[in-house]
């Protein structure tokens, strides 16, 4: 029978003390308290959270070992769904999925099952680190573009199935936007992400840095002249998108990629770095999602005053409910229904004001979001020297403009069907640069079902010659 | 990787380094340009290809050290290695694309200013190939500063103009581009590399000389494939990412105004880790941690 205490909490760094630095801001369970909060588990008999997931990890069965003490058993039941169990339990969106759905919270609080799933993967991270040694090669080569999850996930599924995969980076860092995006307090680069990719390499994959494919090499040229039997590509959506008002162009407005690849992929807040980074006294951010989030507490801790500006409500905004929480925690401060219409410079070109209007709230969108309207004459500034604009991204063009063949849908991403096939024979895609900005657990599911899906194609051409 | 395997000064504070990087090397084309990070804590910084050999594997960056990252980059010696060379990046010049016909039509003139003449080489180089003989006019402040002449006058007609004097043409490349026209040369395509202002006035003057212009820009990049829009650029009124829709613009629409503005956007960040630099290297310890 569950157990009927509260949720455990979950210890954190204090807000004052990790507004000015970036290590991470949760610590997660230890093995006592993750074993506690499992028993909070109802082990439904039609458990909504599996269903809820976005892979169908089998939760209740991975909580029933983590309660056992079992943490050994509880990793193989998660490997058999997800490949990035340390990565996915700090950046899924759990309230929405697996959490959101889960009996318990329909009176009290569900079970925490990020922070178990983010338990047994960092468990396995630190105990498992001589396993899956590289298995035995069945001849047939594969290269995959990028390196983020959705490519991090099928090329170790490949090289489990004796693939010999090459993985392509266009960056001189491995881990795509769990590195340029990502920022350290929220998942740390050393301590999980380097682990993860390691764990990828120990099973014979070899990663080359500083290939921009579309450039360096196309994707034709790997299949004709490197004589690859297949690629994937999952390269993400890196390009950023401006709102397109006036003053956009001014010094000190950025795009969240530019600032969070300047602070995270760069270290420009390390001195040792040669990158700089500006950030202002006050910064306002635009935008309401995850991103948007990792702005704004990034250039609080660099030492500005940091606000979110964003046209919807509270309940509308796209972060995770954590990262809100941890902001505002933080001293962020949150301006809603606000839409910026103007960025107003000084003499000298450089951010000065950004003219806002107020929105209300009108008819649900496509979305079903409750899309917002400007109220009439509503107009006021807000005084600041920095402005960053994180309105979400969209696939970078270059792969499928330098591919034959390869036909991209109407908002630039690559067309895909559900397993990653293309429109281009021995040419897989998945992730972001199919789906548009989504999550990483998206990512990672269709990294794996294209690399079944790889492995049909390869067996079945190999079974026609 | 990225081997140095050729090293040369070829004027004051300017160098010539030439780098193992047999995939860029291979694909590179004229009007291209790298990233380059010198160490593990470099900058990316964008330098433009001033030439590549497909034989042996090589590219060639020509580099101004002005500040941190291109005094780091040109530090490295012949055998050392350079951390990151990533590239080609951005689109090849027009021209690459044009055909044959098109090719000989048109009558190209080039002006390379300072470390810009560089970049200006392989495409002189690369219509010199396809049997274009181009008018490359040259420029620097003195004889002392003038690089590439020697490559260029190989590959095109060479015209030179120096600030004081000291050699060929006493005036700007302006003036020298103006009095070859008033001499009867006609040029239906000028291509400017050089200093953004340079730029900006070969644009002026070829407008109203009714020659087409073609810039390329070197705006700020972070990482040089279209993430971050630090090199936004206003072309025709409309803001373009130079790293993926250039390096090359027509001359006649970039907002150079606006261009140079967000070129000095990390200054003081830029002069002051110089300062911290040039006093490290001469042995001055901040005992109040200024340089931290």
């Amino acid at each position: 029978m569950a157990n009927k205490i509260p949720r455990v909490p979950v210890r954190e760094q204090n807000p004052a003390q990790r507004a000015a630095n970036f290590e991470e801001v949760c610590y997660g369970y230890n093995a006592n308290e993750a074993m506690l909060e499992a028993t909070r588990c109802l082990d439904c008999k039609n458990p909504r959270c599996v269903t809820a997931c976005p892979v169908g990890i089998k939760i209740p069965r991975f909580i029933e070992r983590l309660k056992e003490g079992d943490f050994s058993a509880a990793a193989d039941i998660i490997a058999e769904d997800s490949s990035l169990p340390s990565i996915c339990g700090r950046v899924c969106p759990q309230e929405t999925q697996c959490e959101g759905s889960c009996i318990l919270g329909i009176k009290g609080e569900a079970v925490a099952i990020g922070k178990l799933e983010r338990f047994i993967g960092d468990w396995q991270l630190e105990h498992r680190t001589a396993e899956h040694a590289a298995p035995a090669t069945n001849g047939h080569r594969v290269a995959v573009v990028g390196s983020g999850p959705s490519s991090l996930a099928c090329a170790s599924d490949l090289a489990k199935m004796g693939y010999k995969v090459d993985v392509f980076e266009a960056l001189h860092e491995l881990g795509g936007v769990l590195v340029y995006g990502i920022p350290e307090f929220r998942l740390p680069k050393q301590a999980i992400v380097r682990k993860e990719i390691e764990a990828v390499r120990r099973l014979g994959v070899t990663f080359e840095t500083d290939v921009v494919v579309g450039r360096t090499v196309t994707v034709d040229s790997l299949l004709d002249d490197e004589g690859y039997d297949a690629v994937f590509i999952g390269s993400g959506a890196g390009l950023p998108r401006f709102m397109g008002i006036e003053g956009e162009n001014l010094n000190g407005v950025f795009s969240a990629n530019e600032f969070l690849t300047r602070a995270n992929l760069m270290r420009a807040y390390d001195n040792e770095s040669d990158t700089p980074i500006y950030v202002g006294r006050r910064v306002v951010v635009v935008g309401g999602g995850n991103v948007a989030m990792d702005a704004v507490r990034t250039a609080k801790r660099l030492g500005a005053d940091a606000t979110i500006v964003y046209r919807r409500s509270e309940t509308e905004l796209p972060a995770r409910r954590e990262e809100v929480h941890h902001a505002k925690e933080e001293g962020i401060e949150f301006r809603m229904l606000t839409n910026p219409t103007r960025i107003i410079g000084d003499e000298r070109g450089w951010v000065r004001e950004i003219n806002c209007v107020r929105m209300e709230l009108g008819e649900p969108d496509e979305s079903g979001r409750r899309s917002p309207v400007e109220v009439a004459g509503s107009d006021f500034r807000i005084e600041c020297d920095a402005v960053i604009m994180a309105l979400g991204t969209l696939p970078n063009p270059l792969i499928a403009s330098t591919t034959s063949g390869l036909e991209t849908t109407r908002r630039g991403c690559i067309a895909a069907d559900a397993d990653g096939r293309t429109t281009r024979e021995g040419v897989f895609a998945g992730g972001d640069t199919v789906t548009g900005a989504a999550t990483v657990i998206l990512a990672m599911g269709a990294g794996r079902r294209a690399a079944k899906a790889i492995d049909e194609y390869v067996k079945a051409k190999n079974a026609k010659q | 990787m990225f081997e140095i395997v050729e090293k040369r000064l070829l004027a004051d504070g300017i160098f010539l380094t030439r780098v193992h990087a047999p995939r860029i090397a291979k694909s590179a084309l004229p009007g291209q340009f790298v990233i380059v990070r010198a160490d593990g804590n470099g900058e990316r910084t964008p330098l433009t290809i001033a030439d590549y050999d497909t034989a042996d594997g090589t590219i060639t960056l020509v580099t101004q050290a002005l500040g941190v990252s291109t005094r780091k980059i040109v530090a490295k010696e012949v055998g050392e290695s350079f951390a990151d060379v990533a590239g080609p990046l951005g689109r090849p010049s027009d021209f690459v694309s044009m055909s044959d016909e098109e090719l000989h039509r048109t009558r190209f003139v080039f002006i390379g200013g300072g470390v810009g003449t560089a970049p200006v080489y392989p495409q002189v180089k690369w219509l010199h190939e396809h049997g274009i003989e181009a008018d490359v006019i040259v420029g620097a402040k003195s004889e002392r500063m003038l690089i590439y002449t020697d490559e260029l006058a190989r590959v095109g007609r060479l015209h030179i103009a120096t600030d004081d004097g000291s050699r060929g043409f006493h005036g700007l490349v302006t003036a020298l581009l103006e009095k070859l026209v008033a001499e009867g040369n006609t040029f239906d395509r000028c291509v400017a590399i050089g200093p953004m202002i340079m730029m900006k006035f070969v644009a002026l003057t070829t407008k109203k000389l009714g020659i087409g212009c073609t810039v390329s820009l070197n705006a700020l990049m972070v990482d040089g494939t279209g993430m971050c829009g630090a090199c936004r650029v206003t072309v025709a009124g409309k803001t373009r990412f130079t790293c993926v829709d250039g390096p090359e613009f027509d001359g006649h629409e970039v907002d150079f105004d606006e261009a140079m503005r967000r070129q000095g956007m990390y200054r003081t960040q830029e002069e002051r880790a110089l300062a911290i630099m040039r006093e490290r290297e001469a042995g001055h310890k901040c005992n109040i941690g200024l340089d931290k």
